[in-house]
């Protein structure tokens, strides 16, 4: 077992280095920073122009730039931006705040994807499945910026019906705003609600997750093993629970870390719109800039997110597949 | 009938809705059950055995409605709530399912899944009761080492131990009926002796009666005491197991009867094929509904639907009486129903073949081998190897059909693609018709694969579901570049060769019913006129009856045609209708090889003897007077054969061989010997056995 | 559950021969797909969008390029139905403008990248070698690196280049999954009983590819190729919504939707028609694929997804042999 999330560990590692690797190469053929300095008017001197381009280790070779950043970044230096700032003094507090929108908006996509796709399957053709079903057809219809939107809308509509502001969604928590412990969850909890609701209902949230959910549990419920356990003279409720959904969600496992790559995408959006500074905000500001350093260093946090969570998937699936337990 | 029935069914009827109308599964059907009794319900598929076993459960999904009465002892079951069911479900009745492979749940050790059973009708009992309880039922079965088995998942078993572990949950509670629907089906011969001998144990423990669902005639024929045959949603016949197969009176009966290959009868009597298909059940038309297939129908069997007349001895057939008179000709049954089914019934027509050694052998294997490694790891760094086929030799001369028998996993369908690649094998040598494969070049090997053609087991997979039959048929001829009107000629000949119509040549596959698909097989496979066919299990996936005519064809082809044939199948009977050699395989080699009747009579290796004596004979006297060897334990994992002969686990000589003797089976590979004439065994000690 | 009622249900024509000529599979499946009241409502509404989008010039006195200089930031009124924008463009004609874009975008991404899908999964599955490593290989690395990622990360390329680019980069990263599924289902199909037949009769490969291969997965490819327009338009609007996309002065519903966004809470029509027009085409889109898949699996429940499922039993196998490796 050991060996097997080893031998797993060893492989996202290796994909991590190469998605940051090729990352660094794209990003280092495709972006001109330099031609965004020339923009500027009055254009600035050439011997200013030069400077930056030697800054930037742009007069050197594009391999020998990454293995100049890679070796920093191994010592915790993650490189300077565009603009000259270090990038290293940021990540930390950046990578906390998307952090804490995925876990969250994760945990929701899950719980509520599973529990739709059961009842779905249960009661298929039932008006309660249609309309799950149907529901769930629109939120895979909608990306996540406008699903985004209509949150911010309905949110202000609410707030205006019921004269509160309950409701809160910009930024993480109010500025200025100090309190007891209690009261500054509180205050964080009214921010996240919103955005862990966009990020759980958006792309490859509950609603992906409550259509395999529905089928793998479709699939189970012709299963041989359910009427065993019926035979046996269990209740309904308990064949499908303790039989049913158990072996239901073994396939989820697998599932989780394509699910979790998609849902990173949905991640930019969803910062930008309920203005969380996250690393979501800070690749569309990296791309805009054409900074190769800050690309690079969002695609190796979401890559190590893709790895904690694949490693995350395997430790569940076997922890519910005795198949594969070693 | 008694007043103590166990269980009484009466007018039962179910059906369900489907896309072309109300399904009508079971037609009022009513029987009793006694306590203790064995009633097998025989029938083939969509007769609505299982169908009425279910509603017994109470298992039948929500859309099926459900009249009728059905009672165990006073209380009846029909109408009761999930809850209600429930209590008794498991404890008064329990069941077993066909498919052991899937029918325990993946995630549960085995010795939890009997646990709950016992803790779901007895709350009172504790968990480390229900426990210990659970091994000692798993001991019951004849699971080696209970307590640690009882830890271990069901993966982990084998499909003859997970069937045991299905019937040990079925007995947890003692229940007072056992419902089997067909236990032994997805199992081995040598497996289905063993679960069958649990299931006589379970019956022996519990004093339970027990319903057998079954498709087969033979494992009745052994474990029933009264049998109930099926057709088309109702009761045809039903009587004493010795009464319906010695005296069948409904003509399906004895159509089925006369469809079995048997071990023990004249080899070379043909089957008797049922032509036709059971009808839908949607919009049944008046009458009888086997009328359409029944050679005796006359027009009073298309007005009016017989009735099941008589009470423990029942047909529901109005003519009864023409088949006893025909009876008062003949005892046996066999040769009954090739006369009444004389239409369909092909004679026997084999002919006498120049003797063995002045024929050209079509196929000569020496030493063949295949290992699959077992690989590990990124770079498949191989850890170990598979020997599927080690070390295999037969032939087969002109015009002979070799009968290559063995258990799944045994190799033999290794060793038929090893033959039909044409190249080179592993280890060993291959030659057809005098050629070495080997040294084939690319358009030698195109020559020769003319020759050589295959049919394959499943008459659904085997052919390409898009494309219409003339294409499947044509696409051999066209590979050779046959002018358009040829192809066209040859494909309308191929059709009306294999006992169907050219017309059907536009129509696609999935309009036909399985042993028409299976012809289509052959007609393609003959297409370029070989000389050797490969039969690979061509007719397990069909029903009895159908499977008969396909085995008639095979043999009217081969007569016609001078072919030879490679016929590889599990079933011994079959083989022994088909095969003038037969060759016996375990774990990748031949243990015994010779003469079919010479093999079959004079049997020497003993898992030859324990494969026959495991294959059930379709005769109530015979099968109950035979004398039984049931093997113990499973097929040992062809990773890790055992050394020297590798049957030796599983061995009734070994086992009873004093310890000096036994060092030979450990240590030395049996290599096959001359055993009397034209018979070879691979056993150190052989010792010829009667078991049929 | 295992019953005799399918058998009894359609019983095969009897051994003499078919009674009935049945339909051909083609009709069949029409048949089916008529029946699926929320296929057909799909269809409907797409030839609805598509036939209003490409002839709005015909009907509709204003253009996209031209402002009405009497009206800036005008709600929907008699005049201009779903109003105006700040610079005075009618709403309608570049939401109609913005649908042609984006319906051509996922027509063209659909058709390009499932031909690409097939080819290469049926090539890899079948020969199995290199060529099946790479694809593995790629899969596990877009896992890593969401194509959204890298399509923003080139985006510089296509700037000022013709959008036929843009649609030749998207088709390049959304061909993958559905390769690994085409792969898996040759894998399994190479074993069926007719394609060794086919091979044992000494058919040539690609011949075995071309006529007993890729007809078995042309249902997936169908169902594929429709569901990837609706993904393709999402990922247009969704690169389009960050400036990554379409660039001014073309314009696609994301670059509406994008510059609608600020605004939504006071001009809420300038959000709210792009992005409905948005989600009703992909929900359509969604929605006859889902019905095509439905027509072609006679096995389906409605609304379950058999390729899906399949590719959740590759997975499984996957992870299951994986685990016996080690």
């Amino acid at each position: 077992m050991i060996r097997f999330l080893l031998r797993r560990l060893v492989n996202y590692v290796v994909l991590c280095f190469l998605a940051v690797f090729f990352t660094y190469v794209l990003a280092s053929l495709t972006f001109d920073p330099i031609s965004l300095l020339k923009a500027h008017k009055p254009p600035p001197p050439a011997a200013t122009i030069a400077d930056k381009v030697h800054q930037l280790h742009l007069d050197q070779p594009i391999p020998q730039r990454f293995l100049t950043w890679f070796t920093s970044v191994l010592h915790g230096n993650f490189g300077d931006t565009v603009y000259g700032s270090a990038i290293a003094p940021d990540v930390w507090e950046r990578a906390g705040v998307s952090f804490r929108l995925f876990l969250f908006g994760t945990i929701f996509a899950v719980v509520l994807g599973v529990l739709v796709g059961v009842s779905g399957a249960v009661r298929q053709y039932r008006f309660s499945d249609y309309a799950s079903t149907f529901l769930s057809y629109i939120l895979i219809a909608m990306p996540v910026f406008v699903l985004g939107t209509l949150l911010k809308y309905g949110a202000t509509e609410l707030n205006y019906a019921t004269g509160s502001s309950f409701l809160l969604f910009t930024g993480e928590t109010t500025p200025g705003f100090t309190g007891s412990f209690g009261a500054e969850i509180w205050d964080r909890f009214r921010h996240l609600i919103l955005p862990t609701i966009a990020i759980g209902l958006g792309p490859a949230g509950a609603a992906y997750y409550s259509r395999y959910q529905r089928n793998a549990m479709l699939d189970v419920l012709g299963a041989d093993f359910l009427r065993t356990a019926a035979a046996k003279g269990l209740r309904r409720g308990r064949v499908l629970y303790r039989h049913g959904l158990r072996v239901a969600l073994i396939p989820m496992a697998a599932l989780f870390t394509y699910g979790f790559a998609t849902m990173i995408v949905g991640g930019p959006f969803t910062e930008r719109i309920f203005g969380w500074y996250g690393m979501g905000d800070w690749l569309i500001i990296g791309i805009q800039t054409e900074d190769t350093n800050l690309t690079a260093t969002v695609t190796l946090f979401v890559a190590v997110c893709v790895l904690v969570s694949g490693l995350l998937a395997d430790l569940a699936y076997a922890a519910l597949d005795p198949r594969i337990r070693i | 009938m008694s007043e103590s029935a166990l269980l009484t069914v009466d007018n039962l009827d179910v059906s369900f809705p489907s896309e072309a109308g109300r399904v009508r599964a079971v037609r009022g059907v009513s029987w009793q059950l006694n306590q203790g009794e064995v009633l097998g319900i025989v029938g083939e598929s969509g007769s609505g055995k299982s169908v009425s076993s279910l509603a017994i459960m109470g298992l039948l999904p929500e859309r099926a409605r459900v009249s009728g009465s059905i009672r165990l002892r006073d209380r009846e079951l029909i109408g009761l709530s999930d809850k209600e069911f429930s209590a008794i479900r498991g404890s008064r009745i329990a069941m077993v399912f066909q498919d052991p492979m899937s029918a325990l749940t993946p995630v549960y050790p085995v010795g939890e899944q009997i646990a709950e059973a016992l803790r779901a009708h007895d709350r009172t009992r504790s968990r480390e009761s229900a426990r210990n309880r659970a091994v000692e039922l798993l001991d019951l079965v004849g699971i080696p080492n209970a307590a640690n088995a009882a830890k271990a998942f069901p993966h982990e078993f084998s499909g003859g131990m997970r069937q045991r572990v299905v019937i040990a949950i079925a007995i947890a509670n003692d229940p007072d009926l056992i419902i089997a629907d067909e236990p032994t089906t997805a199992l081995d011969v040598t497996v289905q002796a063993q679960v069958l001998d649990v299931l006589t144990t379970a019956r022996e423990v519990t004093g339970a009666g027990i319903i057998l669902i079954t498709h087969d005639l033979g494992v009745v024929a052994g474990f029933a005491d009264r049998l109930m045959v099926m057709y088309a949603g109702r009761t045809v016949e039903t009587g004493s197991v010795h009464e319906v197969y010695e005296t069948p009176r409904m003509p399906y009966t004895l159509g089925l009867l006369g469809s079995v290959p048997r071990l023990d009868d004249d080899a070379h009597r043909p089957l008797v094929p049922i032509a036709g298909r059971p009808p839908s059940l949607v919009d049944l038309p008046a009458g009888c509904p086997f009328a359409p297939r029944c050679p005796l129908a006359i027009d009073a069997c298309l007005t009016e639907e017989p009735p099941l007349i008589g009470a423990d001895r029942a047909v529901a057939c109005i003519r009864t009486d023409d088949v006893a008179t025909a009876q008062q000709e003949t005892e046996d049954v066999a040769e009954l129903a090739t006369r009444i089914y004389a239409d369909q019934t092909p004679l026997s027509v084999r002919s006498e073949p120049k003797p063995r050694d002045e024929r050209e052998l079509v196929l000569d294997v020496r030493g063949l081998a295949k290992y699959f490694p077992i690989t590990k790891g990124v770079f498949r760094r191989q850890i170990g190897e598979v020997r599927a086929v080690d070390g295999v030799d037969l032939d087969i001369a002109a015009g002979e059909t070799l009968g290559l028998v063995g258990e799944s996993g045994c190799g033999k369908t290794t060793t038929l693609l090893q033959v039909l690649e044409l190249a080179k094998p592993e280890r060993g040598s291959i030659s057809l018709f005098g050629e070495d494969v080997a040294e084939l070049d690319r358009a030698g090997r195109k020559r020769l694969r003319r020759n050589v053609q295959v049919v394959f087991q499943d008459p659904i997979a085997s052919l390409d579901p898009r494309m219409p039959i003339n294409d499947i048929i044509a696409e051999p001829l066209r590979l050779y570049d046959l002018p358009a009107a040829q192809v066209r000629a040859r494909v309308a000949e191929l059709l009306e060769l294999v006992g169907m119509s050219p017309e059907h040549a536009a129509r696609y596959p999935a309009e036909f019913s399985g042993g028409q698909r299976q012809r289509v097989s052959i007609a393609r496979a003959l297409a370029l006129e070989p000389k050797l066919v490969v039969l690979d299990e061509p007719v397990s996936a069909l029903d009895v009856s159908v499977q008969a005519g396909v085995l008639n064809l095979l043999a009217e082809l081969r007569e016609r045609l001078g072919l030879s044939y490679l016929f590889v199948s599990h079933d011994l009977a079959v083989i022994r209708h088909v095969a003038d050699r037969i060759a016996v395989m375990y774990l990748g080699r031949i243990v015994e090889i010779g003469a079919a009747s010479e093999l079959l009579d004079r049997a020497a290796h003993p898992y030859t003897q324990a494969l026959l004596s495991a294959v059930p004979i379709p005769d109530p006297s015979a099968e109950r007077s035979r004398d039984r060897i049931v093997l113990v334990g499973d097929r040992p994992d062809p990773a890790r054969p055992p050394s020297g002969c590798r049957f030796r686990t599983r061995c009734f000589t070994y086992a009873a061989l004093p310890e000096p003797d036994r060092a030979r089976c450990a240590d030395v590979v049996p290599e096959l010997r001359e055993q009397g004439t034209a018979h070879q065994v691979a056993c150190h000690y052989p010792k010829v056995r009667g078991v049929i | 559950m295992i019953l005799d009622e399918d058998a009894a249900a359609h019983p095969p024509t009897d051994d003499r021969g078919p009674s009935a000529p049945s339909a051909s599979r083609g009709a069949l499946v029409w048949r089916r797909l008529r029946r699926n009241k929320m296929a057909i409502a799909g269809a409907v509404i797409i030839v609805l969008l598509f036939v209003a989008a490409f002839t709005y010039t015909w009907y509709w006195p204003w253009s996209y390029t031209q402002p009405d200089l009497t009206a800036f930031l005008t709600a929907p009124s008699g005049t201009h139905v779903f109003g105006t924008d700040n610079d005075g463009f009618d709403l309608f004609a570049e939401t109609m403008r913005g649908l042609q874009k984006s319906l051509i975008i996922g027509l063209l991404v659909a058709v390009l990248s499932t031909g690409v899908s097939a080819l290469v999964g049926s090539v890899a599955g079948y020969f199995r070698g290199w060529a099946d490593w790479l694809i593995t290989a790629i899969v596990d690395l877009l896992l890593t690196l969401p194509g959204f990622l890298i399509l923003a990360v080139l985006s510089p390329t296509f700037r000022g280049k013709t959008w036929l680019l843009f649609v030749l980069l998207i088709a390049a990263f959304n061909w993958m999954i559905t390769a690994r599924i085409v792969r898996g289902m040759t894998l399994a199909l190479k074993e069926q009983e007719f394609v060794r037949a086919a091979r044992l009769m000494g058919l040539p490969s690609w011949r075995v590819i071309s006529r007993h291969i890729l007809p078995q997965i042309t249902s997936l490819l169908i169902v594929d190729a429709t569901v990837n327009v609706g993904g393709a338009i999402l990922t247009e609007t969704s690169l389009s919504y960050f400036g990554f996309g379409i660039q001014p002065p073309d314009i696609s519903l994301g670059t509406l939707i994008a510059n609608g966004t600020s605004s939504a809470l006071t001009f809420p029509w300038l959000f709210f028609i792009p992005a409905g027009f948005l989600v009703v085409t992909v929900l359509a889109v969604n929605m006859v694929g889902d019905g095509v898949r439905d027509a072609f699996d006679p096995s389906s429940t409605r609304g379950a997804r058999r390729a899906d499922r399949r590719e959740l039993r590759a997975e499984r196998r996957a992870a299951r042999a994986a685990g016996r490796d080690s």
